[in-house]
């Protein structure tokens, strides 16, 4: 069993710059702030390696950080500039019995992020509902469509905080 | 001469009452064998993340309840979790006691509607009457509690909304007891019964290891052999002060990890939540359920995640806090959607008929899977 900062300081050692920086200002748990584009292979490594073994992902998050320029909009609606959205991971080691949270930031408009769905495969879904909820794209996933929102939405993202009610689906008129 | 094949896809729902749901099965079959199984999901799709950003953290239990909503009381209690944890909220004793037995009986309550409805999916329709009728006791002691025979609203941020009613104890009492003959009775009707054990053993059977790379949690994992539960890995509240089993799939009538295990893991997990609530019910303390109810949340900047136990798996709540009065983001790890992920992987090679065995074993619940 290893706390926050053991595991902060293998993976320090490990990757050196690719992983940012721990924060430690959440009152609850720590975080450790990854760059994206090197998630997956820091995923494999907390997963396979011995006295880290996180064998289990709990649960992956999108988070609109809503931390760029408000803006508004021809219509009077306030639309978001810049920023930031991330991605929280929730690891856990079933053998071991410690806990890590892992967070990715990404370009609001332009989010990649790699996908972890061949490490643990239960990421897929989750992977999927990030994609379109908040429109994060996961470099490398097999099958990366819409899960809860139909098909062929066009209006966007619904959980980011700049989010627009569409008038119409598909011709129909919204009825509220 | 050998015969030209081709696979044909048939849709399974969206309104059809073996899906539990409105879920919608793409089944790409060849005669009678499954190929693939696509799940198209959302048609319960209701936006809770989004309305959990527009209401106060208190505001945001109602809508919980509807998550899962056969077993309303688990999801309150993950919230409130959550929330406290934030917030730095220590509950007095009686409350703890008081949620636990309330969501253990939930256990009950919910698995009962599992069995049953797993039951009568492939043709045992007399068990489902039997398990329907006493999950009524488990209703009626929460209507007495606090008004609701579903969605309860029970567990709030730092205590309880009513105290418990007067004759709670002895009620609790009177049904454990009475219980016990029920699962004796859904034993002899349902678990060793021939055509129910020729329908679900060795059907869909679910290796240890793709259960766990799969993120399957609650019976479905332990239906595997997997000895994992929230309540003895990770305890939260007071649930290190019982004693009590985890019940694991052992494949004694097929093979392990098959529908029959992860059926008769629920039936025997129901043994040892009596068991939990026999000890609990003599040690409820005295006190005030509402002292700890904090006037204004506002929790600090931060982030916290809780976990918890509910009849259907890990049930996990995530909240961001901006340092305001609203949540700035939920998210909730439902384990429905999660365990339904390696459905697809079950049904393979399975005939059609199989397809609702596979389901009923892994007893999802729409609401908390489109959320």
């Amino acid at each position: 069993m290893k706390n926050a900062e053991e595991i902060f300081e293998i993976l320090k050692q490990q990757f050196g710059d690719s992983i940012l920086v721990m924060d430690k200002d959440s009152p609850t748990e720590p975080i450790i702030n990854i760059a994206p584009l090197q998630i997956h292979k820091i995923a494999a490594f907390l997963r396979e390696t011995e006295g880290l073994k996180f064998d289990s992902l709990m649960c992956l998050s999108g988070v609109d950080d809503a931390n760029g320029t408000k803006v508004k909009d021809a219509d009077g609606y306030d639309t978001i500039q810049g920023g930031t959205l991330s991605v929280y991971y929730h690891l856990d080691s079933v053998e071991l019995r410690h806990k890590i949270t892992l967070k990715v930031s990404t370009d609001r408009e332009n989010p990649q992020v790699e996908s972890v769905e061949n490490v643990w495969r239960c990421a897929d879904w989750h992977e999927r509902e990030a994609f379109d909820m908040y429109g994060i794209v996961f470099l490398n996933h097999s099958d990366l469509r819409r899960i809860l929102m139909p098909y062929d939405w066009e209006a966007g993202y619904p959980l980011r905080k700049d989010y627009k009610n569409p008038e119409f689906y598909q011709g129909m008129k919204v009825p509220y | 001469m050998s015969l030209k094949t081709e696979t044909m896809v048939l849709n399974m729902g969206p309104q059809h009452p073996s899906t539990h749901g409105v879920l919608r099965l793409e089944l790409e079959i060849e005669g009678e064998v499954i190929k693939k199984v696509i799940p198209h999901l959302g048609y319960l799709h209701r936006c809770f993340e989004k309305h959990a950003e527009a209401m106060q953290y208190n505001q945001v239990v109602p809508y919980t309840d509807r998550l899962d909503y056969l077993a309303a009381m688990g999801n309150n209690f993950g919230y409130v979790l959550a929330a406290e944890k934030l917030l730095g909220i220590q509950v007095p004793e009686r409350v703890e006691y008081i949620r636990v037995i309330m969501a253990e009986l939930q256990r009950i309550a919910s698995h009962t509607v599992a069995i049953a409805t797993n039951g009568a999916d492939i043709g045992a329709l007399t068990p489902f009457l039997y398990l329907f009728r006493d999950r009524e006791h488990i209703l009626t002691i929460f209507e007495e509690t606090c008004g609701a025979r579903m969605l309860y609203n029970y567990m709030w941020i730092g205590g309880l909304s009513h105290d418990i009613h007067p004759d709670f104890v002895r009620k609790t009492k009177e049904f454990t007891n009475y219980f016990k003959n029920t699962i004796v009775e859904v034993d002899n009707l349902l678990s060793y019964n021939k055509i129910f054990i020729e329908r679900t053993a060795n059907v869909g059977v679910l290796p240890a290891d793709t259960a766990i790379n799969y993120g399957a949690t609650g019976p479905v994992l332990r239906g595997s052999g997997v000895k994992f539960d929230l309540r003895k890995e990770d305890p939260y509240s007071i649930y290190n002060r019982f004693d009590f089993d985890i019940p694991v799939g052992k494949g004694l009538q097929g093979t392990v990890g098959d529908c029959w295990d992860r059926y008769y893991v629920r039936m025997r997990e129901m043994e040892q939540s009596l068991r939990i609530i026999e000890h609990a019910i003599d040690q409820i303390p005295e006190g005030d359920v509402q002292s700890a109810i904090p006037k204004r949340i506002k929790p600090p900047k931060g982030t916290s995640y809780a976990r918890v136990e509910n009849p259907r798996g890990e049930l996990g709540y995530f909240l961001i806090s901006d340092g305001n009065t609203n949540p700035f983001r939920v998210k909730v790890r439902a384990p429905s959607f999660v365990n339904l992920e390696v459905f697809g992987e079950l049904c393979k090679g399975h005939l059609v008929a199989d397809v609702i065995a596979i389901l009923g074993s892994i007893d999802i619940v729409l609401g908390e899977v489109d959320r």
